[in-house]
């Protein structure tokens, strides 16, 4: 299912399927190790709903939900 | 001398592996950005003398925050014979990926995959000669904290800075960044495809990331229920420690001051040293650095290390992760958090620290309001008035006030960060990324030994540099009588009528005013204002209460002193570095002004209530 990051539940697993967004934020994702195809996993959300903590090739990252919503996903099963 | 650098993502213990190279002792903490500036040291091995210089933590190279632009030209141009990158065994394959940026710009190269210790115990292992035949530079295993591996490590270094290593690095030579967006995206995912493929080839995992300890604390760390909470109790410990602890060593210390102070009066009088020379060293340059030293050290040294362990174990993200939603709504970066608590040790720290705040109008809502938060200086005055006035002697009900204060401090602080985002810095948050460090076991002995000792440090360095000076100047000003007033009195007077229209008086403000150089100074300059600087003996606690109690002293000047204490100016050190990082004379006033500015209107208002409902 076609979806974007931020309304991943918790518990929830995906791949990404695109950054919708440029600039500084797309290159700070890219370092991190989000690019197309990377295996995300949400893990938590914060007591206020935002943000939210994936776990995204071992580390765990938080992301607002302004900057998640710019990132395309497709839900999957979680391995 | 041969160079040898130290890059790495933050938070991979780099600055562990430095101190241990060097033998320094430049602080560490458990969360990303803690090193902001270079930081250089020499180690010699076998015989030979090495510079090491520790780079900022950054994710890449390629981005454009401050830090990550040193360590790229530094890495371009700083003329290193050897560079080591350091990677974080626990999760490899994201650093992995700085490792191979670095290998673009530089092909003398050690890996150096440290945390190690920390890998094994969750069930990471690394294999090391497959990364390193996959890599083709050298590749060391260390444990920085353990100060295991490290002889390996400086073995490979001796031998790439001689050119005696077998170097083929293995890249692509495509550079770090492309002509255009297009191709410094398809750089940018070939290194993290890269890494991914190294990883899967030499890391192996036995148990599942979700079981660790980690997960497990954050469980009930983070939770919806009890996360918030949790943190308030954290916090009302920490104080409740730090005043019921104090209280010992502080009577220890006023005992010997007044021994030693009694000595150095017969002593003087027996040298026959004429009665004002003995007056303005004993009353002022001694009377005012003991009082500092009294009152100020024992909360200091800790709180401090408490503080620490804290930092140590990696809660200090989490303490930004559950505020985010605040600061977000304040329009400020996240990461605010952070800073705002370096500035609970040091507002100057604190402000130095707001580097880590990528985004520039996010930065200086951070630098401007760093104040907001009582530094180290203003805690110890705070809990005496606190004990003075609120807490009935009981310490925890001392510690709830005070966990009420920064309650107040951190609300305030947001409040100023929303009415910048609204006016002179105006804007939406830009977005940012906050990591998540695994928790650490805090090193327990080391913290308290380290932190302590460099506290204790710390506050005698600035009762010479500091509070010596100032007592003496003080003790002049209370002393030199044109009129038969002293000057000291005099300046009280004409201050009375402000001092008096925000809850407090005359000699408060004076305090607060002659304070500047340093917030430590204002009780000791407080009591030499209302005793006409001649009191020796009165550097306890108790003497202090009683000169208070005598100059008419109420509740209300108490709380009104405290809400001054929490907001106005920064001391000149904080001012001084909020210029050096701003650049700019107007931002430099208003960091200046606007916490003066909430004070003010903050005691003028409780005053005018106190006055019209009792």
């Amino acid at each position: 299912m076609e979806t974007t990051l931020n309304l991943l539940r918790e518990g929830q697993c995906a791949h990404i399927t695109s950054l919708q967004m440029r600039g500084a934020m797309r290159r700070r994702l890219m370092d991190f190790g989000l690019i197309e195809g990377t295996h995300v996993r949400c893990l938590r959300e914060s007591p206020c709903g935002d943000p939210v903590i994936y776990c995204v090739r071992g580390t765990m990252l938080a992301l607002r939900k302004q900057d998640s919503r710019y990132i395309a996903v497709e839900v999957e099963e979680c391995s | 001398m041969q160079l040898i650098a130290l890059a790495g993502n933050p938070n991979v213990g780099k600055s562990t592996l430095f101190n241990a190279l060097t033998g320094m002792n430049q602080h560490t903490g458990n969360w990303p950005g803690k090193t902001v500036e270079l930081a250089q040291g020499h180690c010699r091995y076998k015989g030979r003398a090495y510079q090491l210089v520790d780079l900022p933590g950054a994710y890449s190279l390629v981005s454009h925050s401050p830090e990550e632009e040193v360590a790229e030209s530094f890495l371009r141009d700083g003329g290193a014979d050897c560079t080591v990158a350091v990677c974080d065994a626990t999760c490899l394959e994201r650093s992995l990926i700085l490792a191979l940026q670095v290998m673009e710009l530089t092909p003398h190269l050690v890996v150096c995959i440290n945390l190690m210790d920390e890998a094994k115990r969750s069930g990471i292992s690394v294999d090391i000669p497959a990364l390193e035949r996959q890599l083709g530079v050298p590749v060391v295993a260390t444990s920085a904290q353990e100060e295991s591996g490290l002889d390996a490590l400086m073995e490979r270094v001796r031998s790439v800075c001689d050119g005696y290593a077998p170097l083929q690095p293995n890249r692509c030579g495509c550079g770090i960044r492309g002509e255009n967006d297009r191709r410094s995206d398809a750089i940018a995912a070939q290194f993290v495809l890269r890494a991914q493929e190294l990883a899967q080839r030499s890391v192996h995992h036995e148990k599942s990331v979700q079981s660790s300890t980690t997960a497990k604390l954050d469980r009930f760390l983070l939770n919806r229920r009890s996360g918030y909470g949790v943190m308030l109790l954290l916090l009302l410990g920490i104080f409740w420690l730090t005043i019921e602890g104090a209280n010992y060593p502080s009577a220890g210390l006023q005992w010997c001051f007044d021994r030693l102070g009694e000595l150095l009066h017969r002593g003087a009088q027996a040298l026959h040293i004429p009665a004002t020379v003995a007056g303005a060293l004993l009353d002022g340059v001694y009377a005012t650095a003991a009082r500092v030293v009294a009152v100020m050290l024992p909360p200091m040294a800790i709180f401090f290390p408490l503080f620490t362990l804290m930092e140590d174990f990696g809660y200090l993200p989490r303490v930004a992760f559950l505020m985010d939603d605040r600061f977000r709504r304040a329009g400020a970066c996240g990461k605010q958090s952070l800073t705002l608590c370096m500035g609970l040790g040091c507002n100057a720290a604190g402000v130095t620290g707001c580097r880590i705040i990528d985004p520039r109008r996010e930065r200086l809502i951070a630098v401007l309001t760093n104040a907001f938060v009582p530094c180290n200086g203003r805690f110890p005055a705070l809990i005496f008035l606190i004990t003075l006035s609120f807490s009935d002697g009981s310490a925890l009900l001392g510690a709830g006030v005070l966990t009420l204060c920064l309650l107040l401090s951190v609300f305030m602080t947001l409040a100023a960060s929303k009415l910048l985002s609204r006016t002179v810095l105006r804007g939406e948050p830009s977005s940012f990324v906050l990591e998540m460090p695994p928790y650490r076991k805090p090193r327990i002995g080391q913290v308290l030994v380290r932190s302590v000792r460099d506290r204790t440090l710390f506050v005698l360095g600035r009762a010479v540099v500091v509070a010596a000076p100032a007592g003496l100047v003080i003790w002049l000003l209370a002393n030199i009588a044109p009129n038969g007033t002293p000057l000291l009195q005099s300046a009280a007077a004409i201050l009375d009528t402000p001092g008096r229209l925000l809850g407090m008086n005359g000699a408060i403000l004076l305090a607060f005013i002659m304070g500047c150089p340093a917030n430590e100074l204002v009780l000791p300059i407080l009591m030499m204002a209302l005793t006409s600087g001649s009191l020796i003996g009165a550097e306890s606690t108790a003497a202090m209460s009683q000169i208070l109690t005598a100059a008419g002293w109420s509740w209300k000047e108490s709380l009104c002193t405290i809400i001054f204490f929490l907001f106005h100016w920064p001391c000149t050190t904080t001012l001084l570095t909020t210029f050096r990082e701003t650049k700019s004379k107007k931002w430099t006033l208003l960091a200046a002004v606007l916490p003066t500015a909430f004070g003010c209107v903050l005691c003028a208002a409780l005053n005018l209530i106190i006055f019209l409902f009792t």
